[in-house]
């Protein structure tokens, strides 16, 4: 997995709470077998007209000024519904890095950290300003520091973020979990040869 | 000290707690469908992993397969692909699959439960959301991503932080024609879809423990949509009864001995939980959603949400969004929206109860002329048990299609879908923008009332339903 440590990019607004992750790839995407390749059609219904091609006006991601964003700014509860891992995939794919919201599902939050994508969850009111600022000022970026936990905006001023130090850890080093959870296998085995439920072994 | 099944389950799993890490949680069933795990083996492949537990790994073809003819190969390529996909993968893996043609075939959270392989005490994941469905049983049950599914495969465990728990109690009895999907579309719109995010659910309360098993399951499914990973049902006599002689039992115990090992799963009296909500089941009356989202919900003798009466912003633009996307106008009666479809199926409402539930309604009536109706099993065995029963041919009569099973027009990947623009009473879990089909208008109902739909062309209070003896 890729590591993340430091990031600057341009943001794009997305201003709608309980963004579901069938709204972010619509399910005629997930019958691919592959992980990559997502990226066009991330947001599909939203993004395009209904030729499928068209890109919609209405959706406000798609202005020029906002084209190359890495940092997607969001509402509450996003990614939520549907577990697909589409979903962070095919952000990835687009080439966001970075998500800002008040608050992210449990399934889809998890996701994110084993594609290299950092969710940090602000609270409302410096989202809602981070909205503002973002309309009002063309080419809007950040600098978000996971080492330090720390958001930067352009003029220097910080804006402090929480993360579980583990999942820091996860991102910071991109980290394979399966060979990490295998340097504990003894413990699994010794897990089922003394404690795994009777019953879970169909005799 | 009383604990909660939550964190009895917790507890007895706990295989490593690593210094600064999560901690490595051991998963007694894995259940595997065909649209989120072909990366996840393509992994184990990549890396040279074999699958740790196979034995305790079952697959199923849900998601993508037709509800139509099966005797033809998937006309949909990419459909195709995938099922077999899923095939090959089992074959050199070693793990058991209910394909296409498998008597057992079905959707994965009805043929868990229904084999017996859904048991109190477990942990158990899919790459899935409505794993919680599950948890009707008194089994830890979630939703997981794909890279998860091969973090399972591979070892037999998944890394988690442990939750907080919230109590959700609905107090006295249940009114008739009221069904657990209305109880838990009530949960959903009274704590929001956000309300149980980073908590698991334990329902509690006299009207849970009047519930059957089937009903449970209808609770516990739709926990997610409340943003919890997992909802729980302390076992109990009708978890064992619903048990009882279920073809993959485990067959080195008698019944007596599992239904100790079951018991000491349940809640102990006086446990704490981080949260607790409670419900009145005397003042829920039958639901239906109106918007994009399933805590857009009301009664049916509700109206339509009026934006302009809505304080907060984000709440109230998201309801100018999804009454424009629903093609409503704001303050009319619930019973006045007309459906054009109605799909009645789901992991959510594609059991045995709940297809009984529609053909009593159905019995001796027709579907209003121009409204489409399918009735979708949940699985063979449920398909085979209501033509036992003659459902069929109650919902044949009535005008209905009857199909095979699958997910279907629940997210509409195979080929049952919306046209845009159509409204459809839908059985299932998730009214989101586009889920039914692109353009697609759903609002969510128990069976009973999208029967009742169905015959009267529009929502009508199900209360009120003339019934008719055969």
């Amino acid at each position: 997995m890729k590591s993340f440590t430091t990031h600057q990019g341009l943001v794009a607004p997305l201003e709608m709470m309980n963004v579901d992750t069938d709204q972010i790839i619509p399910k005629q995407f997930l019958k691919r077998i592959e992980r990559t390749g997502y990226g066009d059609v991330l947001f599909y219904d939203w993004r395009y007209l209904d030729d499928g091609k068209t890109p919609s006006p209405e959706f406000e991601p798609n202005a020029a000024r906002y084209q190359g964003a890495s940092i997607l700014l969001a509402k509450d509860n996003f990614g939520c519904g549907s577990s697909r891992e589409h979903a962070p995939w095919a952000l990835s794919d687009y080439g966001f890095r970075v998500l800002i919201a008040p608050s992210f599902a449990d399934i889809f939050y998890n996701n994110c950290f084993n594609n290299g994508l950092l969710p940090v969850i602000l609270d409302s009111a410096t989202v809602q300003n981070l909205f503002k600022e973002v309309r009002a000022t063309e080419g809007y970026t950040l600098t978000v520091d996971l080492e330090n936990q720390k958001i930067i905006k352009q003029d220097g001023a910080v804006i402090p973020f929480d993360i579980q130090p583990f999942l820091k850890q996860r991102l910071l080093n991109g980290w394979d979990q399966i060979g990490l959870t295998l340097r504990h296998e003894e413990k699994i085995t010794e897990y089922e040869r003394t404690r795994a439920l009777v019953y879970s072994r169909r005799a | 000290m009383a604990k909660t099944i939550y964190e009895k389950i917790w507890d007895a799993h706990m295989v490593y707690e690593p210094d600064g890490q999560d901690s490595i949680v051991y998963i007694d069933r894995h259940y595997v469908h065909e649209v989120t795990s072909p990366q996840a083996f393509e992994g184990l492949r990549l890396a040279g992993r074999s699958v740790r537990r196979p034995e305790l790994t079952f697959a199923t073809m849900d998601h993508n397969i037709p509800t139509t003819n099966r005797a033809l190969p998937i006309a949909d390529i990419l459909s195709r692909a995938q099922v077999e996909t899923l095939k090959r993968n089992c074959e050199e893996f070693g793990v058991e699959c209910f394909d296409m043609h498998d008597p057992r075939n079905g959707i994965v959270h009805v043929v868990g439960p229904e084999l017996g392989l859904t048991l109190p005490g477990m942990t158990i994941v899919c790459g899935d959301s409505h794993t919680s469905t599950h948890g009707a049983f008194g089994a830890l049950a979630h939703g997981i991503g794909t890279s998860e599914v091969e973090h399972v495969l591979a070892t037999q465990t998944l890394l988690q932080k442990r939750s907080k728990t919230m109590e959700v109690r609905i107090n006295g009895v249940i009114p008739p024609g009221v069904t657990a999907k209305d109880i838990i579309l009530a949960v959903i719109g009274r704590i929001g879809t956000s309300g149980g995010t980073g908590h698991v659910i334990e329902y509690t309360g006299e009207a849970v423990r009047r519930l059957s098993m089937e009903a449970r399951m209808t609770i516990c499914n739709m926990s997610i949509e409340a943003g919890a990973r997992a909802g729980l049902i302390s076992p109990d006599e009708t978890t064992f009864e619903y048990l009882e002689g279920r073809p993959l039992l485990p067959k080195n115990k008698t019944r007596d001995e599992l239904v100790e090992e079951w018991k000491q799963w349940a809640s102990d009296p006086g446990c704490a939980y981080d949260m607790v909500v409670e419900l009145n089941a005397e003042e829920i009356e039958p639901q239906v959603t109106w918007g994009t989202s399933p805590e857009m919900v009301t009664g049916v003798k509700g109206h339509v949400p009026v934006p302009d009466e809505i304080e907060d912003p984000d709440k109230k633009l998201a309801c100018v969004k999804a009454l424009e996307y629903m093609g409503l106008e704001p303050g009319i009666p619930m019973e006045s929206i007309p459906v054009d479809v109605v799909f009645i199926g789901s992991c959510t409402n594609g059991r045995m109860e709940d297809l009984r539930e529609a053909a009593k309604v159905f019995r001796g009536h027709k579907k209003a002329d121009p409204v489409q109706v399918l009735v979708v099993p949940g699985s063979r065995v449920v398909k085979k048990q209501a033509e036992a029963e003659g459902l069929d041919k109650i919902f044949l009569e009535a005008g209905c299609e009857w199909r095979e099973p699958g997910c279907s027009m629940c997210l509409a990947m195979n080929d049952d879908r919306l046209k845009p623009g159509e409204r459809c009473a839908a059985t299932s879990n998730r009214n989101f923008e586009g889920r039914q089909g692109k353009g697609g208008r759903t609002h969510l109902v128990s069976p009973a009332m999208a029967a009742a739909a169905a015959v009267s062309g529009h929502f009508v209070d199900v209360r009120d339903w003339v019934y008719k003896e055969a």
